[in-house]
C-alpha cells in the first residue's frame, strides 16, 4: 500500500517536474512560445474552454463514441476471436490478414465511411471499431490457444460438456491476454475517433482541437488535448477494474 | 515377463493394453500387453523409467486417450472414456489460477449442479484434508508448489471418486516436500479407503506409499515385475529410514536400473542419430 502511493507521488511529481521545466525553457527562449504555449498559460485556458467551448459536452460526446466502438470490440471482436480458435481452417485463412488489418492505417480510409455512414457519429464510432478490431481478435486467438493443455485435460476428467469447457476453462484462462486486446484496441480506436473528429470536423474534443488550432488559441487547443489524454485515462482506468472484477488475481 | 496377480472382486482391470503411436520415424510401441488389477482399497503404483509409457498408461486409464486394444474396467464395467468413478491428478501444475483454493476444490461438484453454499462446505472439508485449513481464500499464485498439488489432489477427491488415478503429481517438487507429502497422501489414502493407482518415476515415493508397485519395462512399456510390500500402516515420513524400507527400495532398484540404463542409452542414440 504505501509503495503504491510512492508510486503515484513519484509519478505525479515527474509530471509537475516535467511542465516545470518546460515552463522554464519557454521562458528563457529555448523554446518558441508561439509554437508551444506556457503550462502555465494552458491551465489558465482550462475553465475558459470549459465555459465557452463547453469542453465537458465534448469530452462527454468523444468518451461515448469510445465506449460504442469498446461494445461493439467486445460484441464483435471476441467473437471473431472465438470463432478462428475454433475453425481451423478459418483461422489458416483469415490470422494473416487480420494481422495486416491492424498495421493498416484505416483511418485513411474515412472518405469511404463517409459515404457509407454520411458525416455523422457512426462514421466515427465505426472507423474506431475498425481500427481496434484486430488487436481483440489477435489476442483473444492468442489466449484461446495458449491455455495449458492440462487444464483443458482437468475439464475433460471431469466430463465437461464443450459449453463448460469454453465457459469454465477456455475463456477465463483467455481473459487475461483478451484484456491486453482490448486495452491495445481501445488506444488505436481512440486515436482514430479523434483523428476523425479532426478530420471531418465533426463531435467532440477531435473537432474543438481543430477549430481551436485553426483560430491560432494554441493555449485551448493545448488544453483541449489534455481532455482527450483525459479520455483515455479513464477508459484505461475502466478496463483494470472491470479485469480485476472479473478476474480478481489475473 | 511378470504377472500382476488377479486379484477377485478387482475394482480396476486393466487388461491387454497394446498402445501404439505413429511417429515421423515410424511407428512407436508405447504400451505392450499391459494387464494388472487394483482391489478396493488398495494403493498400486506403476514405477518405470521416463519414456517407458507410464504417462500413456494414465491417459489410457483415465480415459483420455482411446485407440488402443485391450480394456479398462470399472466394477466390471467396460470404459473407454473419462469416467466418474475416475479421478485424475496431473503431473502438471493444474489449478484453476482464476479460482480461489476452495473454489478450485468445489470444481467438480459446481459441474455437479451443487448448490454454492453446500458445495463450500464440501469443498472446505477436503481442503482441510490436505492441510490447507486457513487457505481457503487465497489463490494458486500465492501457495507453494507442493501446496498447488495439495489442492490439486482435493479437487479430485472432491468429486468422491472410486479411483484416485495419479500421473507423477509430486514430480516437481524437491525431494524433502515429496516425502512429506507422500505422508500427507498416505494417511488420506488410509482415512478414505481410497482405492489408488500412481504412476511414479520414484522409488521412494512407490515404497512409502504402496501396498503394490509394478516395475514397467522401458519402451515398448511392459509389465516387469511386481514387488508387495509389506511394510505396516500407517506410515509415517520415518518409515523411510527403517531397515525394511532399505530393503525394498533396493529390491525395485534392481529391477529399474537395467531398465533406466536402456532408456538413456536409447535416449542418446536417438540423439546422435538426430545430430547426423
Amino acid at each position: 500500500m504505501r509503495s503504491d502511493v510512492q508510486a503515484r507521488v513519484a509519478g505525479a511529481a515527474t509530471l509537475v517536474g516535467a511542465l516545470c521545466l518546460v515552463e522554464a525553457l519557454i521562458r528563457a527562449g529555448a523554446i518558441n512560445r508561439f509554437v508551444v504555449p506556457l503550462p502555465s498559460q494552458i491551465l489558465a485556458a482550462i475553465p475558459r474552454i470549459v465555459d465557452e467551448e463547453h469542453v465537458l459536452a465534448r469530452f462527454g460526446q468523444t468518451s461515448l463514441e469510445v465506449l460504442w466502438a469498446s461494445v461493439l470490440l467486445v460484441v464483435v471482436g471476441i467473437p471473431l476471436g472465438v470463432l478462428l480458435h475454433r475453425l481451423r481452417i478459418a483461422r489458416a485463412a483469415f490470422e494473416t490478414w487480420v494481422g495486416a488489418l491492424a498495421a493498416a492505417p484505416l483511418v485513411l480510409m474515412y472518405p469511404l465511411f463517409l459515404v457509407l455512414f454520411g458525416r455523422s457519429t457512426t462514421t466515427i464510432v465505426m472507423i474506431g471499431f475498425a481500427a481496434g478490431l484486430a488487436p481483440v481478435i489477435l489476442k483473444t486467438l492468442e489466449g484461446l490457444v495458449s491455455t495449458r493443455e492440462v487444464l483443458l485435460d482437468v475439464g475433460r476428467s471431469f466430463r465437461l460438456t464443450p459449453r463448460q469447457q469454453f465457459t469454465k476453462i477456455l475463456l477465463p484462462a483467455a481473459l487475461p491476454a483478451v484484456f491486453v486486446g482490448m486495452r491495445l484496441a481501445l488506444i488505436f480506436a481512440m486515436i482514430n475517433i479523434v483523428g476523425v473528429e479532426f478530420l471531418i470536423n465533426f463531435g467532440g474534443l477531435g473537432q474543438l482541437v481543430n477549430e481551436l488550432a485553426e483560430r491560432y488559441d494554441l493555449p485551448g487547443m493545448y488544453a483541449a488535448i489534455l481532455f482527450v489524454v483525459a479520455v483515455s485515462v479513464v477508459f484505461y482506468d475502466l478496463t483494470a477494474r472491470l479485469e480485476r472484477w472479473l478476474r480478481p488475481n489475473g | 515377463m511378470a504377472d500382476a496377480p488377479a486379484q477377485d472382486g478387482a475394482l480396476l482391470a486393466i487388461a491387454h493394453i497394446t498402445k501404439r503411436f505413429t511417429a515421423r520415424d515410424g511407428d512407436v510401441l508405447a504400451v505392450d500387453d499391459f494387464s494388472f488389477d487394483v482391489a478396493e482399497g488398495e494403493f498400486v503404483s506403476i514405477i518405470g523409467p521416463s519414456g517407458c509409457g507410464k504417462s500413456t498408461l494414465f491417459n489410457i486409464v483415465g480415459g483420455l486417450i482411446g485407440d488402443y486394444s485391450g480394456s479398462v474396467t470399472v466394477a466390471g464395467e467396460r470404459i473407454t472414456a473419462t469416467h466418474p468413478a475416475i479421478g485424475m491428478v496431473f503431473q502438471e501444475e493444474s489449478t484453476f489460477p482464476w479460482r480461489t483454493v476452495v473454489d478450485n476444490v468445489a470444481f467438480p461438484l459446481e459441474i455437479a449442479g451443487v448448490a454454492r453454499g453446500e458445495r463450500l462446505s464440501r469443498a472446505a472439508h477436503f481442503v482441510a484434508m490436505v492441510g490447507l485449513a486457513g487457505f481457503e481464500t487465497r489463490y494458486p499464485n500465492e501457495l507453494s508448489g507442493g501446496m498447488r498439488q495439495r489442492v490439486a489432489i482435493a479437487r479430485t477427491l472432491a468429486s468422491q471418486p472410486r479411483i484416485l488415478l495419479m500421473d507423477e503429481p509430486f514430480a516437481a517438487l524437491d525431494e524433502q516436500t515429496r516425502v512429506l507429502l507422500g505422508d500427507k497422501v498416505q494417511k488420506i489414502q488410509q482415512a478414505l479407503k481410497q482405492t489408488t493407482l500412481l504412476i511414479t518415476h520414484n522409488l521412494t515415493e512407490a515404497v512409502q506409499l504402496s501396498d503394490r508397485v509394478l516395475v514397467m519395462t522401458y519402451r515398448p512399456g511392459r509389465l516387469k515385475r511386481v514387488v508387495n510390500i509389506h511394510l505396516p500402516h500407517p506410515r509415517s515420513a520415518e518409515i523411510v529410514e527403517s531397515e525394511a524400507f532399505g530393503h525394498y527400495v533396493a529390491e525395485i532398484w534392481r529391477d529399474l536400473r537395467e531398465e533406466a540404463n536402456r532408456g538413456i542409452e536409447d535416449t542418446e542414440a536417438r540423439a546422435r542419430e538426430h545430430a547426423k
